[in-house]
């Protein structure tokens, strides 16, 4: 009976598109409201270490960028090769730490000024030393909230 | 009505290409997304203030030191420890099951000094840190699931509070020196 319809009938019945449109859109409204677009261009190299205790960051906005790292391979002959910090869009040095916090927190409304939290992304290879600075320019500067960027580690130590 | 007539002939937009023009959005978005949510150990740091640091004496039982030196070795208590033994230790540490008269008197009283040269590679610090935290943590968890049976993370608020109290993490970082901050480049 089936195989008799299906000889019968020549044309093969259309699949109405209609609703594509429709799931696209659903797609690329879960994308857009999951992207985050990176508004500051990396000038040194990070390759953020791997932990276990891990805590989101929650609120996006409070958040401020520390990266210290070796300069990119572009950037090498201007920089060098040891590691360096990178405020925003640019390569600073220690001493940049301090009025770069003050800056971040004035954009900050009052009453959330006091939640700001630093998140250092720094590289595995880095030494201590440039840590400790930025940690001691940090606590002059009254943010001590500060957050050390790290991927879930999954193999055991 | 003749307008009338006029109006409801409106042509229908044509919607075929509408599927186009979103997929294009798509592609766009899909390429430049990054979907990594930045995650992170979350530190406090303590205030800067050099003109009153209050020198607490701390009896020398409650006090667990952790020292990395700019080869990455660790030391604790003055023993060469290996990295993954370092969380059973501190929380053996602060917890104290057998009363031991060189181990912390109670976890209240427990305070981890964890040092760092300045040759100290970042990854090695990290991970001590974070063995640190975990003892703290698995202890808390422990805690919890012996009092209420779920573990910290799924407590109501009062009742962290509570558990937070009974161990509460105190790492102190000293200065780090600079011994070795050459040795390894």
């Amino acid at each position: 009976m089936l195989r008799k319809r299906q000889t019968g009938s020549k044309k093969a019945p259309t699949i109405s598109t209609a609703s594509l449109p429709d799931i696209i859109f659903m797609l690329l409204f879960f994308f857009m409201v999951a992207t985050v677009l990176r508004e500051t261009t990396l000038k040194v190299r990070v390759v953020v270490p791997e932990a276990t205790e891990l805590q989101k960051l929650e609120k996006k906005s409070l958040v401020s960028y520390i990266y210290i790292g070796p300069p990119m391979p572009q950037y090498v002959q201007q920089y060098g090769t040891a590691p360096r910090i990178q405020l925003n869009d640019v390569i600073a040095d220690i001493k940049d730490v301090i009025p770069f916090v003050e800056s971040e927190r004035a954009q900050l409304p009052e009453q959330l000024q006091p939640f700001m939290t630093i998140s250092l992304r720094v590289d595995t290879g880095v030494k201590m030393g440039i840590v400790t600075d930025v940690k001691q320019e940090l606590r002059k500067a009254n943010a001590l909230k500060i957050n050390y960027s790290a991927r879930k580690r999954v193999h055991a130590l | 009505m003749v307008k009338k007539k006029r109006k409801r002939e409106v042509p229908e937009i044509n919607a075929a290409s509408m599927a186009d023009v979103a997929f294009l959005l798509l592609a766009f978005f899909l390429m430049t997304t990054t979907m990594n949510i930045d995650k992170g150990i979350m530190v406090k740091l303590p205030p800067w203030d050099p003109e009153n640091i209050i020198d607490v004496k701390i009896a020398d039982r409650n006090v667990f030191t952790v020292l990395v030196n700019a080869r990455d070795e660790l030391l604790v208590e003055g023993e060469p420890m290996d990295v993954a033994k370092l969380r059973e230790a501190a929380k053996e540490f602060i917890a104290n099951p057998y009363g031991r008269p060189d181990l912390a008197e109670s976890p209240q009283k427990a305070v981890i000094s964890l040092k760092t040269d300045r040759g100290t590679s970042y990854k090695m610090y990290i991970t001590v840190y974070n063995e640190l935290k975990a003892a703290y943590r698995e202890l808390r968890d422990e805690a919890a699931m012996k009092k209420y049976g779920v573990p910290f993370d799924k407590l109501p608020p009062d009742k962290k509070k509570e558990i937070r109290k009974m161990y509460p993490i105190k790492i102190s970082e000293a200065e780090p020196e600079a011994i070795g901050e050459q040795i390894g480049g």
